[in-house]
């Protein structure tokens, strides 16, 4: 005779699913389920007849979502000096260390400006396919590429539009970017400032 | 006569615009109840440009039914390389056509009279009269299930002839779930027919507008509250749409009975799905909210509780019937769409078991307690 097999018992989970009587006559779960989305069908229909937004999702792109983390880093901007130029001294550190290669800096010579003789002619990120590291803000010397919260325009019809020149990014406003003041001057802008 | 002749292809005209117009225009309800059911905002990105301007107009996207139709059209009429190729080819119209038909017996709106509507064809008219209906046949609801039954041999031959085992196992299920269902929506709406006497759905729809316990419009939810849920339900299950979705379960089956079917071959199915939809509104509306008419209303005015009498206009009885026919009719569907969104789907023993161990002997119960009454009430 072989070895008994044991009969197979049926596996008891802690966590069984247990329904009240209530619940397994299921007509009165489901008005009340039926209940609970007409009543979210509702609220959101008063919310739009009454001007009112009634969704938590957010036109894309036009309208551009206020909640960003502050940490977010949404894309870059360039610092400036107090008249204006950017505190770029186009090192092309950030273009070597980024990884994706986006970054195109080609230099100027600028000798009215005895302080900061090279600066960016042209500073051009490719966010077609920056992946947002930050490694850019890391090896700046000069904290002069920094990243904020807000997001670029991007969606375009083609990847040739994706490109955000100097334009776009001398957009740095000092006074909200609270996180990191403004550059401390340096001692060569105030050379040059006192002279 | 003539003048038959003008009317019934008024009739028509007006019955298939409307049919029409609501398939469309359901696809955009679908979508918009759903995202605003669930917070979101809808599809909204289809646009018309006015040509030679940049004005572009979105009507909370309206055009999206447009666009996918356009799509239907335009896109490669795909066929599997072995089937039966008369089956292949006719199943959609074996789907659509009677779901169009049904509505023929359907009332849309009380009785027409042109003379007094337009008084420049009076003498031409006469004193003729028209029910809003564009076949008055005395088997009105028997129709309505002859050619609902047709459906299910569309969905089947669908199945069978796109040689793919997911299409026959979605073939095999719409063919048990849609005849299990049938019998209980034949077996709901017999409790209404014991109360009116008559299957005639005009008829019907004009004993609606009396008086019940002297306060309540004389509607049949009303008068069979159990049979208008069973047969809601039936009707929904018998539309095969969620919850009862299981010929076309897209997690189990692909799309069921027409996976194989592209460009406006799987549009007809879709379309006919929301057809359907409003087919059961109207017919929902006709058998269990007073048809055409607001409450107390009649082909003459209101007869309120009470016996206060309110005479109207012809014509402006006729438009508040067609309006109130249309908004009723949108409500009932609304509501189909609210369940689509709110409920999972069954499995498929539930779903089986669902019609004949509890909708069937409920069906039953209430048909043997209304004929009990009516017999006890007769006497």
């Amino acid at each position: 005779m072989s070895a008994k097999t044991k009969p197979y018992v049926r596996k008891i989970y802690w966590n069984a699913a247990t329904m009240s009587w209530w619940e397994r006559a299921y007509l009165f779960e489901i008005v009340r389920g039926l209940c609970i989305t007409g009543g979210v069908f509702l609220r959101n229909m008063w919310r739009w007849t009454t001007g009112r937004k009634g969704a938590l999702t957010t036109y894309y792109p036009e309208e551009t979502r206020v909640d960003y983390a502050a940490g977010n880093r949404g894309k870059h901007v360039l610092t400036q000096r107090e008249n204006g130029k950017p505190q770029c001294i186009a090192c092309n550190l950030c273009a070597t260390v980024c990884p994706a290669k986006v970054i195109e800096i080609e230099a100027g010579f600028d000798p009215a400006d005895a302080a900061h003789p090279k600066y960016p002619v042209r500073f051009e990120i490719d966010y077609s396919r920056c992946i947002f590291c930050g490694l850019c803000v890391e090896a700046c010397p000069e904290d002069a590429i920094r990243m904020v919260k807000e997001v670029p325009n991007l969606p375009a019809t083609d990847r040739h539009h994706m490109w955000l020149g100097l334009d776009e990014l001398l957009t740095w406003n000092p006074q909200r970017d609270v996180a990191k003041p403004y550059p401390a001057a340096s001692s060569d802008d105030k050379a040059q400032g006192s002279a | 006569m003539i003048q038959d002749l003008v009317i019934g292809v008024l009739y028509i005209t007006y019955a298939i615009s409307v049919l029409l117009v609501f398939g469309t225009v359901l696809t955009w309800v679908e979508r918009k109840q759903a995202a605003i059911m669930s917070d979101r905002i809808g599809a909204n990105r289809a646009y018309v440009r006015i040509p030679f301007t940049q004005v572009k107009l979105v009507w909370w996207g309206l055009f999206h039914g447009l666009a996918d139709g356009l799509k239907m059209l335009l896109k490669e009429d795909w066929k599997p390389d072995s089937y039966d190729r008369f089956a292949y080819a006719i199943a959609p119209w074996i789907v659509f056509t009677p779901v169009l038909l049904v509505f023929a017996v359907v009332p849309f709106g009380g009785t027409l009279n042109p003379g007094e509507l337009v008084p420049a064809l009076s003498g031409w008219f006469a004193d003729r009269t028209y029910p809003m209906q564009i076949a008055r046949l005395d088997a009105g609801l028997l129709v309505v299930f002859a050619f609902g039954g047709m459906t299910i041999i569309g969905a089947m031959l669908a199945g069978w002839s796109s040689s793919n085992k997911f299409s026959l196992l979605g073939g095999i299920r719409a063919g048990s779930q849609m005849i299990s269902y049938e019998l209980i929506m034949g077996l709901t709406v017999i409790g209404l027919i014991l109360i009116y006497g008559t299957v005639d759905l005009g008829a019907m729809a004009r004993q609606q507008s009396g008086v019940l316990l002297g306060f309540l419009p004389a509607w049949g939810i009303f008068y069979q509250p159990f049979a208008a849920i069973l047969f809601l339900t039936a009707a929904i299950a018998e539309n095969k749409r969620i919850p009862f979705d299981l010929p076309e379960a897209e997690s189990e089956l692909i799309a069921g009975y027409y996976t194989e079917y592209s460009a406006m071959k799987m549009g007809l199915f879709m379309f006919a799905e929301f057809i359907e939809i409003a087919i059961i509104g109207a017919l929902f509306t006709t058998l269990f909210l007073g048809g055409y008419n607001l409450p107390f209303m009649t082909d003459d005015g209101f007869v309120l509780p009470g016996n206060h009498v309110v005479t109207l206009n012809h014509g402006v009885v006729v438009v508040v019937q067609l309006l109130v026919f249309l908004a009723k009719v949108l409500l009932v569907c609304s509501f189909q769409i609210l369940v689509r969104w709110s409920l999972p789907r069954f499995r498929y023993d539930q779903l089986l078991g669902f019609a004949w161990k509890f909708m069937l002997p409920l069906a039953l119960a209430n048909l043997a307690v209304t004929a009990v009454i009516v017999w006890a009430l007769g006497r």
